[in-house]
């Protein structure tokens, strides 16, 4: 890449970026249909079906329908701020996704162009830095539409993603003491190898699922949904937005998800790899055969996003802040330790692997048994149906 | 003029830019984000200087997680806007225009010598030693005390927090 012409590399940049750019559009129209095509299906109804085959075009008659709606600004809202929250939840989204990487690389022109658009030293920081800043957006519109339901809403969300980030940082530093000496999200894609044995989630599981937890908490999807609780809060910190300004909300929360999705492949699930597949094919159908695979693991991910919304219920507010804090936090510190002991004195991926497992195991035990026996037990109440509750009734 | 001195200008004026607006904003949730600009145009300062780790840390810590918990804080006691008198007493006042005039001679200072400064070229060195990987091994070999003693001092302030905390909820108790 360095040798590559100053013309070629700008002007593939700016075609990777114009590509990037509209398929993640794309791909929040999709998931929109999918999210309401698959509740239908796992309740046992049909869904959006009229518009389009299959109601493919729903997605599109909203966005007209957001588009034609009276841009209201309620009177009593802080006006800049008000205007501004949207964008400043939607811009980092967008901007998070640049350091991705999607496939292995095209050969066009006669130079390899990576399929990535910006491949830099720091590339997992970045990505940390930008999705923190998408608190803001939340923030500041729950505080600006001067409401008491949003403001609630905007509390939550802000003292929510900060706990959860702390998790989010700290289960990926397992994977990078095993990547050699960069962040670059393209090297730890490509250290994992091409079979799913090799690849991170199962070397650092209990650091995957801390990871994916914190990541479904910062997307603000159920079951951490608590800045929005319709039943608790209206609709939270967007209650007071209609028209485009709330569809850019929505935008933003489906498209945290695309590149929170992009980001666990890549880390975790070995990026493009499956089974040495990606290799088929000349300098071009390699690249191409890679982004198809990128793309259906992320696709699958997502799907489990849905399932999971449609799985779980809500946490209650002190739950969320004992899981994050009790148990994913420790999870994830413990997997650091760990990892960085039994690799320096074995140096095997495998032993890396079990004593991650293990540890993680006897760490949630632990924690466990700590609640349970420093939690005070309800009185017992002789209540009419003969129901005592437990000392993990208050735990759980 | 180069691209690296537009975007030095560039990023130094919303620097300053922010700065300005945090102390003359009357809201405080407006200063609290003036402040996030400062500190984004700053990290584009470190960028600019081959610092990518240390702009991304930036980023991270100011924009990300303190400054979040500012406008928590500022949200959570509710406070409005600032009245334009009676925020400073005439005390403060005069302890102001010390601080300001001290500031004014370092500025003076700094502006006048800084055509044979050290630090200029000591930042030049230190662009060679941008990865993280170099990043770390200078922290825990040639910095280490220092790396330590701040770790410490960190432990020290968290302690203190919880003992803070766990006080005030017992007397509740």
């Amino acid at each position: 890449m360095e040798n590559m012409p100053l013309l070629v590399l700008i002007l593939s940049s700016i075609v990777k970026i114009l590509i990037i750019v509209h398929l993640l559009l794309v791909g929040v129209m999709i998931m929109i249909w999918a999210e309401r095509r698959v509740s239908g299906w796992m309740q046992d109804r049909l869904g959006p079906n009229r518009v389009g085959p299959q109601g493919l075009l729903q997605p599109v008659a909203d966005g007209l329908k957001f588009m034609f709606k009276e841009d209201l600004i309620p009177n009593h809202v802080d006006k800049p701020l008000y205007v501004l929250a949207p964008a400043m939840l939607l811009i980092p989204a967008f901007v998070a996704v640049a350091v991705v990487p999607f496939g292995s690389s095209i050969t066009a022109f006669g130079y390899p162009i990576p399929l990535q658009i910006a491949d830099i030293n720091i590339g997992i920081l970045y990505i940390l830095a930008i999705t923190s800043l998408g608190v803001y957006g939340v923030v500041l519109g729950a505080w600006a539409s001067n409401n008491k339901y949003s403001l609630l809403g905007g509390l939550r969300s802000s003292a929510q993603m900060i706990s959860y980030e702390l998790t989010l940082g700290l289960g990926i530093i397992g994977i990078l003491m095993l990547t050699g000496n960069t962040l670059s999200l393209r090297t730890i894609a490509i250290e994992q190898g091409a079979y799913p044995w090799q690849w991170n989630f199962l070397i650092h599981f209990p650091a995957f699922l801390a990871f994916t937890t914190a990541m479904f908490a910062e997307t603000n999807r159920l079951p951490f949904d608590l800045a929005e609780a319709e039943q608790e809060l209206v609709a939270g910190y967007h209650t007071e937005y209609s028209s485009m300004k709330f569809a850019m909300f929505f935008m933003a929360e489906y498209m945290n998800m695309i590149v929170g999705s992009a980001v666990t492949v890549t880390l975790f699930l070995g990026g493009w790899h499956f089974f040495g597949l990606e290799n088929v094919g000349g300098p071009v159908w390699s690249g191409l055969i890679s982004f198809g695979i990128f793309f259906i693991k992320t696709a699958i991910f997502l799907f489990g996003f849905i399932w999971v919304r449609w799985t779980l219920p809500r946490f209650r507010y002190d739950q969320l802040m004992n899981f994050g804090w009790k148990f994913l936090l420790p999870i994830a510190l413990t997997s650091i330790v760990v990892t960085g002991i039994l690799w320096i004195t074995t140096n095997s991926r495998l032993v890396v692997g079990i004593g991650n497992a293990i540890s993680a195991f006897i760490v949630v035990s632990i924690v466990a048994g700590l609640l349970v026996m420093t939690t005070p037990k309800p009185a017992i109440q002789e209540s009419d149906s003969g129901f005592a509750p437990t000392a993990l009734d208050t735990v759980e | 003029m180069n691209a690296e001195q537009i975007l030095f200008i560039l990023f130094g004026a919303v620097s300053l830019i922010g700065a300005v607006s945090v102390i003359s904003f009357r809201h405080p949730i407006y200063s609290a984000l003036s402040l996030v600009v400062t500190f984004f145009a700053q990290a584009g300062l470190f960028i600019l200087l081959g610092a990518h780790f240390v702009a991304a840390v930036q980023v991270i810590v100011y924009a990300g997680a303190i400054m979040v918990l500012f406008l928590f804080v500022i949200m959570l006691l509710n406070l409005g806007t600032l009245s334009a008198k009676g925020a400073i007493g005439p005390k403060l006042k005069g302890f102001a225009v010390i601080l300001g005039i001290l500031l004014a001679i370092e500025g003076i200072y700094i502006a006048v010598n800084s055509a044979n400064d050290t630090a200029v070229a000591a930042a030049e060195t230190a662009t060679g030693t941008t990865t993280t990987y170099q990043i770390g091994e200078l922290l825990f070999s040639k910095y280490l005390l220092p790396f330590e003693v701040t770790s410490l001092i960190l432990l020290a302030a968290l302690i203190g927090v919880i003992v803070l905390v766990k006080r005030e909820s017992q007397e509740e108790n």
